[in-house]
């Protein structure tokens, strides 16, 4: 008996993924929270598990859990326009509008107020999963380049390389009265030498 | 040395460019961050031990907690948080394999898969009328090989199969005044009894084939004396009552279907009756319990129905439920508390004179009574059965004794937090000893090579791990001392159970931990609320040797004129000074921005009759306190007549008790809302200790705006009738929502605005001259936050050179009460994706770092979001200066940017709070977000910008300036080498 009527419910939960009108005075919402194998996996955060999950109706009126085929459904709903939130780590899910009519009950009216996106069917599914680490770049000659102590190096480098360059392609005549100059002015001091290292 | 500090601006600058950190590293959870789990008080517990692996216990908790707990440790297995609105009304285990809850009076079945936490099924129960809710499992009754759950919920039995929650059968009991009480299943047969009374004076008795719910029988039997509380079954066919007048217990017996009653006066039992008396209901077998005032008699019940008192004690007692242990016997706790022990006894049912068990435990005086036991057994290598005991306490902790020992214990009372206030630590002194640092230069360049690899992404698992055990050892961050950033400071909570802790900052362990006196149930005050926690005492001028206090404030009952109480609690020793039991109320509490010469801060207090009164009550605080009389204004909210009123103080009390530190008060205004179509549901101002740094805003050209910065101002949204309701049960046309800005001194509404077709919930924060807050639009079908700045206009001019010249640059406008204070303000709504629980936002110490809001979503997380995007100054297409200022182009919502959540991949469950506080450095901000979860961080909202960060590689930049100054040296030695042979040439 039992088997058969598990049987039974699996096989009209798949047809029951609307809204159809309960014993006594509400509707009920049934639907499923699908989230893909493939998303969540990459990167840090851990995929959330379904037992996690929490769906939320209207702001936290109602808070109900998936089942472990990830339905859920809410129970004895006034008519009128509601909405749905599922909560999941990792996970970034679209609010959902549900509207459920009194006059035409199990007609199912859904959309992600996100992207005004219609659902066919309460089928709910991350728009994108969320990372909340930053990641750390993998390590890069680029990363070394760019980090203070590489253009330090990269500076020292150029002055190395290319001021004698420069000082080539000077005329000799300046030259000379540059090179008489600092005769004069003698052997250049460490303290005289380092502040004009630095303000290059 | 010029050198050195250049060099190090240099590096800064370029790693403050180059190495933004927006947010966390997965490497540094743990780091500032403190996440801790509780449960709340523990409301049932069943143990899950048959099997001889893992020894686990459920518990369901006051929280809508329903957890796994290792019995071991304590720790969590999983746990689940239910809606605000689901409370637990039973718990028990299934089949060994299923949690099964009922929750939400009695309408919600659940059943969780046990090991993991994954819900199963649900099943929703409806019935006709309200009545208690009751779950039973039988153990061995089923239905075609289906395990069943009975339960009895609205007025409506119900069996409910095991394996998917469908509802085998039901059965209504719908007479009119029919109160169900009990649901007994006598163990090995087939049969339900239902028990309960109908008009008050009719006993009534149900039989029911648990197979099919056929009523097979239906007894009542009146009894003139009527029917008092609850019932305690102490046979499968016997249930003892109270009558009317608490004096009489009754003994009724529904054997074979024959109702019986037998009366036994309660003074026949005890020779000194005090009163009407309470049964405390229990399920062992021939005993019960009544509490008569503070004296609790255990009475056992014989086979032929005769009450005997087996024990009569003082001390608070609670009784366990009975543990089925070998041949159909029963096994019990009692436990009491006895001074700093608590005793423990384990008995057999039908054996009170022995004990299987005696212990007495040493029980720390700040955990109280205890309030609830649990018993579970275990057998021992000498095959002699062993008990281990779970105890709930006052201060609504859980711990597990075994052996006369506290195994563990778990501080579940931190899951109600009533209200948060911190407190500095004491200054490192010269005896206090300071942490070593690295002991040698090696080490210390060892340190800093393997941080090294760790930021290059060199680092294998072992040198990952190695880096963070060094980062927690080296970051002193749980010294018990001030440090110079300010990150450390005592987090003092109050919880519901009316206890203090003071939970340290670095890594949230408890310093101290004190139970209010003052807040406990006693012979004069049997409902005490906590209410509020202040600063009473921050000595940092001339009262250094001072230590700082903290304030509670509570009071007796629920009621608004219920008598107030004050403790005074010092947060170095978390000792109480003193405590003080009031004859007034406690309406409102305003903390006053005067100090005297002993930094008390001086409050007063409103009570219900709209007196004020002054604490502290000494002579200098009132002569402080008359000084700025006349400055003293504050408003009230009665959000069910729709009226703010705006107060100040008049004189002296006059009336019956000349007391010094009251006084009369008067009303200035109030501000009516038209009941028929406005409701107030918000109502939110600047917090007290706010620090704004300029009241310029320098906008992008050139001008200059002036923020309206006031202390009285408040912020009021009303919604339509309505939509007061829950989202879904209004349509746009009849729902809007007011916003309004109110001047509480003059009580002039400043700004006003409406939304049509938006209802609440509404959540606002205030902060310098703007609000923002939180609203559901139901056009659009969408949460939405917007965003209102006031700014003074009657300095706008003032830019004006000549005016300055001529001495005209104050305001332009003179200062009236009666004159209209110019303001203009800019507004600006998005959609926002989520619900919110609670919006915070940052503060820091001079208020000159931008701002982020704080934003408890629904999901339990905390979102951090910058000011910036809430700017009413937002267009599609900013100018190039407006872009220069900061200015981000118009989108029509707000953006959820995931690693922005302040809380990374953890959940605060059950969020209720967040609160901010200034650390000493201006970029940092302490946050604090409690709930069932506690959950610490700190943020620099623009970044550490005045510190470097921890990850700052100080050996890296110590190793580049010595390569430098040896390269500096050898091209200086090199090049005067070459002029040598060059003058020698």
């Amino acid at each position: 008996m039992a088997p058969i009527a598990r049987l039974l419910l699996l096989a009209l939960l798949p047809t029951a993924l609307t809204i159809s009108s309960g014993s006594g005075d509400g509707y009920t919402i049934n639907g499923r929270v699908k989230i893909p194998q493939g998303l969540g996996t990459k990167g840090f955060a851990l995929p959330g598990k379904t037992s996690n999950v929490k769906v939320i109706l209207n702001g936290g009126q109602i808070v109900t859990y998936l089942r472990p085929d990830g339905y859920f459904s809410f129970q004895n709903i006034p008519a009128g326009t509601h909405l749905i939130e599922v909560a999941a780590i990792g996970y970034f899910f679209s609010p959902v509008r549900v509207d459920v009519s009194a006059r035409n009950p199990g007609k199912v009216q859904a959309a992600l107020t996100e992207n005004r996106r219609g659902l066919s069917e309460l089928v709910l599914e991350p728009l994108r999963d969320e990372q909340y680490y930053e990641i750390r770049e993998p390590f890069s000659i680029m990363s070394v380049v760019k980090s203070p102590m590489g253009l330090m190096v990269g500076f020292m480098l150029v002055v190395v390389f290319l001021m004698p360059k420069l000082v080539e392609n000077m005329d000799p005549e300046e030259m000379r009265r540059a090179q008489e100059e600092m005769r004069n002015q003698g052997v250049p001091s460490l303290a005289s030498l380092l502040p004009g290292g630095g303000r290059n | 040395m010029a050198i050195g500090s250049f060099l190090i601006l240099f590096i800064l600058f370029f790693f403050s460019s180059l190495n933004p950190i927006l947010s966390l590293y997965e490497d540094q959870v743990g780091l500032v961050d403190w996440h801790q789990q509780y449960l709340g008080k523990v409301k049932q517990a069943v143990f899950h031990t048959h099997k001889t692996g893992r020894k686990r216990v459920v518990v369901s908790t006051e929280e809508n907690v329903v957890a796994l707990l290792d019995l071991r440790q304590g720790e969590i297995f999983w746990r689940h948080v239910l809606g605000s609105n689901d409370v637990i009304d039973g718990i028990d285990i299934a089949l060994g394999k299923y949690v099964i809850t009922l929750s939400s009076g009695g309408s919600i079945l659940r059943a969780w898969n046990l090991p993991d936490g994954q819900m199963v099924w649900e099943s929703s129960l409806r019935g006709p009328k309200h009545s208690k809710s009751l779950l039973l499992v039988p153990t061995n009754l089923k239905i075609e090989k289906d395990n069943i759950v009975i339960i009895f919920s609205n007025g409506r039995l119900n069996a409910v199969s095991c394996i998917d929650g469908e509802v085998l059968w039901e059965k209504d009991f719908e007479g009119e005044s029919l109160e169900v009480q009990q649901v007994i299943q006598p163990p090995g047969s087939n049969l339900i009894y239902v028990v309960g009374f109908a008009s008050s004076s009719l006993f009534e008795m149900y039989q029911i084939n648990a197979l099919n719910g056929e009523l097979l029988k239906h007894e009542s039997a009146a009894f003139s004396g009527g029917f008092l509380g609850e019932v305690s079954p102490v046979f499968s066919e016997t249930v003892v009552a109270l009558d009317s007048t608490g004096l009489i217990l009754l003994t009724v017996s529904f054997q074979n279907g024959m109702i019986s009653f037998q009366q036994t006066p309660i003074s026949n039992l005890v020779k000194d009756s005090f009163g009407p008396a309470k049964i405390i209901p229990s399920s062992v077998t021939g005993i019960f319990a009544i509490k008569m005032n503070a004296v609790t008699i255990v009475i056992r019940v014989t086979d032929e129905n005769k009450l005997e008192v087996v024990e009569k004690t003082n001390h608070e007692t609670s009784i366990s439920d009975a543990l089925p242990i070998s041949e159909g016997q029963q096994a019990f706790a009692l436990v009491q508390r006895a001074g700093p022990e608590i005793h423990l006894r384990v008995k057999l049912a039908h054996n009170w004179d022995d004990n299987l068990l005696k212990e007495s435990v040493k029980m720390d005086q700040h955990r109280g009574l205890v309030h609830k036991i649990y018993i579970n057994n275990y057998i021992r290598a000498d095959k002699s059965y062993g008990f281990r005991a779970l105890i709930v306490m006052e201060d609504h902790s859980l711990l597990l004794l075994q052996q006369g020992e506290i195994v563990w214990s778990r501080e579940d009372g931190l899951a109600s937090i009533i209200d948060v206030t911190t407190s500095e630590l004491p200054v490192e002194r010269d005896g206090v000893s300071v942490a070593k640092v690295e002991h040698n230069l090696f080490e210390w360049l060892k340190g800093h090579m393997l941080k090294l690899k760790g930021t290059l992404m060199l680092a294998s698992p072992q040198d990952i791990a190695a880096i963070q055990s060094m980062r927690l050892k080296n970051s002193e961050k749980s010294k018990m001392t001030r440090d110079h950033n300010g990150f450390r400071k005592l987090l003092i909570v109050l919880t519901r159970a009316g206890k203090l802790f003071a939970l340290h900052t670095g890594d949230g362990h408890i310093v101290w931990s004190y139970l209010l006196q003052s807040l406990q149930k006693s012979k004069v005050c049997q409902h005490p609320i906590g209410l509020n926690l202040y600063k009473w005492q921050v000595p940092h001028h001339h009262a250094m040797d001072e230590n700082p206090s903290v304030l509670v404030i509570g009071k007796c009952g629920p009621s608004s004129d219920a008598p107030g109480a004050l403790s005074f609690v010092d947060t170095y020793t978390g000792k109480e000074l003193s405590s003080l039991s009031l004859v007034h109320s406690v309406a409102l509490v305003i903390p006053l921005p005067y100090t005297d010469s002993t930094e008390q801060r001086l409050h007063l207090l409103i009570d219900a009759d709209k007196h004020a009164h002054l604490y502290p009550k000494t002579p200098e605080a009132i002569s402080i306190f008359e000084r700025e009389f006349s400055n003293i204004y504050w408003y009230s909210v009665e959000d069910d007549n729709g009226i703010i009123k705006g107060h100040a103080l008049r004189g002296k009390c006059t009336g019956e008790v000349a007391d010094e530190v009251c006084f009369d008060t008067r009303e200035l205004w109030s501000i009516v809302f038209p009941s028929e179509s406005e409701k107030i549901i918000a109502t939110v101002t600047r917090k007290l200790n706010e620090v704004v740094h300029t009241q310029a805003k320098v906008i992008a050209d050139q001008e200059v705006m002036y923020k309206y910065i006031s202390r009285n101002l408040l912020f009021v949204a009303t919604v339509a009738l309505k939509g007061s309701g829950e989202i879904g049960s209004v349509t746009p046309e009849e729902s809007w929502l007011v916003a309004y800005l109110i001047d509480t001194v003059t009580g002039r509404i400043l700004h006003r605005v409406t939304h049509h077709g938006s209802q609440g919930p509404v959540h606002a924060v205030f902060s310098e001259n703007w609000v923002v807050y939180h609203y559901f639009n139901l056009k659009a079908h969408r949460y939405e936050m917007s965003v209102i700045e006031i700014y003074d206009q009657s300095r706008a001019d003032n830019k004006d050179v000549w005016k300055l010249v001529l001495g005209k640059h104050n305001l332009t406008s003179p200062i009236s009460l009666y004159s209209r204070p110019d303001v203009i303000t800019k507004s600006q709504s998005y959609f926002f994706t989520h619900s919110v629980k609670t919006i915070a936002v940052t503060s820091t110490t001079k208020g000159i770092t931008s701002k982020q809001l704080l934003i408890g979503t629904i999901g339990d997380q905390v979102l951090a979001l910058e000011k910036r995007f809430l700017d009413p100054r937002r267009t599609v297409n900013p100018t190039q200066a407006e872009k220069e200022e900061g200015i981000i182009p118009l989108t029509d919502s707000l953006p959820i940017i995931p690693q922005s959540y302040v809380t990374h991949a953890l959940r605060v469950e059950g969020l209720r709070g967040i609160i901010t506080v200034p650390a000493k450095l201006e970029s940092t901000t302490l946050v604090f977000a409690h709930g069932v979860d506690l959950f610490f961080t700190q943020l620099a909202p623009s970044r550490t910008y005045d510190s470097l960060t921890d990850d700052f590689n100080y050996a890296l930049l110590l190793i580049t300036i010595v390569a430098l100054m040896a390269a500096i040296f050898l091209t200086w030695t090199l090049s005067e080498r070459k002029e040598l042979q060059e003058n020698w040439r």
